[in-house]
């Protein structure tokens, strides 16, 4: 039950208090109107190179967008508990740490789902992409898969966070990363054989072309194997990232080096 | 006026030497517009237009003092508030535009650091070589550029003197100015009504007196009304200070706003 409530409530409590993105003077600015003119940039690199089709780029970016809200909200559960001098009295805490950190994930799930969604929907009426009626709810579960994988990626980044203070430098080149790795502008068969190699074990990658595939048609069951991917690749992160978290947790009892990271 | 002069140097050499060892102001805005070239030549290679990367890459690197510019500019009234300085400057005898105006100047200087390594990084990993037709015209471009661009970036921090909020305008400026300036998308393919504004914008004009003189063309116009254009947001920055310290002054509300 205490489990629970940690998950739960600590979860929600974590997010409203820390994510610094959470005012709408900075959600709607940064969360809403940039993954916009992000679609809108590449679509129109996309037509001054001839490259893609615009729906290619309204998927692409829309679900890359997500990375955005999950890599920083996740980070921010470490970074703003240790801004707020909070992270010393939560780690001494005894709330099981799966529930205190798994907890903290769901909410930042939740948003980087709405964000990426919005995007997808405003950025394909801004430049005329239609979606078949059919595949929206299979859009919506793929974007939601996506979102959980990207927070996988933002637990690791929340542990590093225990030992590095630069922790939105990290993030926006873990956005940056992904931005040129997962396949939202470029298709990974054009990219390089060792990129290429690198995509697949990200996240949002198979999440992205499941979506192409789904917007252009596709049934969701045609799909599952990217999906499957897409969650084992989530599942890796998130395991990972609590599996480091713990580990720099611990080191940084052993050198006393909670606060001064 | 020397005194105006010294205190603009020294204050640009120490916000460029801060800026320069902040892994956000300096490390990442080299990195970011980074990711968005690579991204771009790929799309290019790839694309069935044919496109020379050369230009790609140079309206990349450029792109960089944008990005060294939009955020540090928009929140340097704010860094000042939490630092505590905010008031102790304006107050002090000097001009506030003298102490403000390098803040933002230094900002984009930092976006220098950005067009070596992106020129670099396109030489490196795409061979792109860029051949410059004239030397002392793409120079006097990337300074008009990093001027303009300071300037604006200067006007930025004075219209968003009233906001806690200011960093998060400039982040959100970032994109659209990439694209209506004209860095990678011609300006000619986008909506007519983008075409004005795009014209009002000094980094337009920059990148078109540094395209120019790169390869080949009369890059001394499109310098000029770079120039004029900064000149214009310095006039209507200083006029925009005076007005909002005024106000703030009189309302007791310059640290709580």
């Amino acid at each position: 039950m205490t489990s629970l409530r940690v998950f739960f409530l600590g979860g929600l409590m974590s997010y409203r208090a820390l994510f610094a993105f959470m005012s709408p003077a900075v959600f709607i600015p940064t969360l809403i109107v940039t993954p916009i003119f992000q679609i809108l940039l590449f679509a129109y690199i996309g037509r001054a190179a001839h490259a893609r089709s615009d729906e290619f780029y309204v998927v692409g970016n829309a679900m890359q967008y997500a990375a955005v809200p999950c890599l920083f909200a996740m980070t921010q559960t470490i970074a703003g508990e240790r801004f707020q001098q909070t992270l010393g009295y939560i780690l001494v805490s005894p709330a099981g740490r799966l529930p205190l950190f798994l907890g903290r994930s769901l909410p930042v799930i939740l948003n980087g789902f709405f964000v990426a969604g919005f995007s997808l929907i405003v950025g394909g009426l801004i430049l005329g992409v239609t979606f078949p009626a059919s595949s929206l709810l299979p859009l919506a579960l793929v974007v939601l898969i996506a979102s959980l994988s990207c927070t996988g990626l933002g637990l690791i980044n929340a542990g590093l966070g225990l030992r590095i203070r630069e922790t939105s430098v990290l993030s926006n080149i873990l956005v940056g990363i992904l931005l040129i790795f997962c396949g939202a502008n470029v298709a990974i068969s054009s990219l390089p054989h060792w990129m290429a190699r690198i995509s697949s074990w990200l996240p949002l990658t198979h999440a992205i072309e499941a979506a192409r595939a789904v917007a252009g048609g596709s049934s969701l069951t045609s799909v599952q194997g990217l999906i499957g991917r897409e969650l084992g690749v989530g599942l890796i992160y998130a395991l990972a990232g609590l599996a480091i978290i713990r580990f720099f947790e611990t080191q940084s009892r052993r050198h006393a080096s909670l606060g001064i990271a | 006026m020397a005194a105006g002069l010294r205190l603009l140097g020294f204050a640009w050499l120490m916000h460029v030497k801060m800026m320069s060892r902040s892994a956000f102001d300096g490390l990442l805005a080299i990195l970011w517009p980074l990711f968005f070239a690579t991204v771009a030549f790929f799309m290019f290679r790839t694309g069935h237009g044919r496109v020379a990367l050369g230009p790609i890459g140079l309206a990349a690197a450029v792109m960089g003092i944008w990005t060294a510019t939009s955020v540090p500019a928009s929140s340097a009234l704010q860094r000042e508030r939490w630092s505590g300085t905010l008031e102790l400057l304006v107050v002090a005898p000097a001009n506030f535009a003298l102490i403000l105006l390098p803040i933002t100047i230094a900002a984009s200087t930092i976006g220098l650091y950005c067009v070596a390594g992106t020129l670099l990084w396109s030489r490196i990993l795409f061979g792109i070589h860029l051949t410059i037709v004239h030397p002392l015209f793409f120079g006097l471009g990337l300074v008009a550029s990093v001027v303009t661009i300071g300037s604006l970036g200067f006007l930025m921090a004075v219209s968003f003197v009233r906001s806690r909020r200011a960093w998060s305008i400039g982040a959100v400026l970032e994109y659209p100015i990439w694209l209506v300036c004209g860095f990678l998308v011609p300006v000619s393919l986008l909506p007519g009504w983008v075409r004005p504004i795009s014209w009002a914008l000094g980094p337009t004009w920059g990148m078109r007196a540094i395209r120019a003189a790169a390869y080949g063309g009369s890059p001394l116009v499109p310098l000029l009304i770079c120039l004029a254009l900064a000149g214009v947001y310095l006039v209507l920055g200083v006029v925009m200070l005076r007005f909002f310290l005024d106000a703030a002054l009189t309302r007791a509300t310059l640290s709580l706003a």
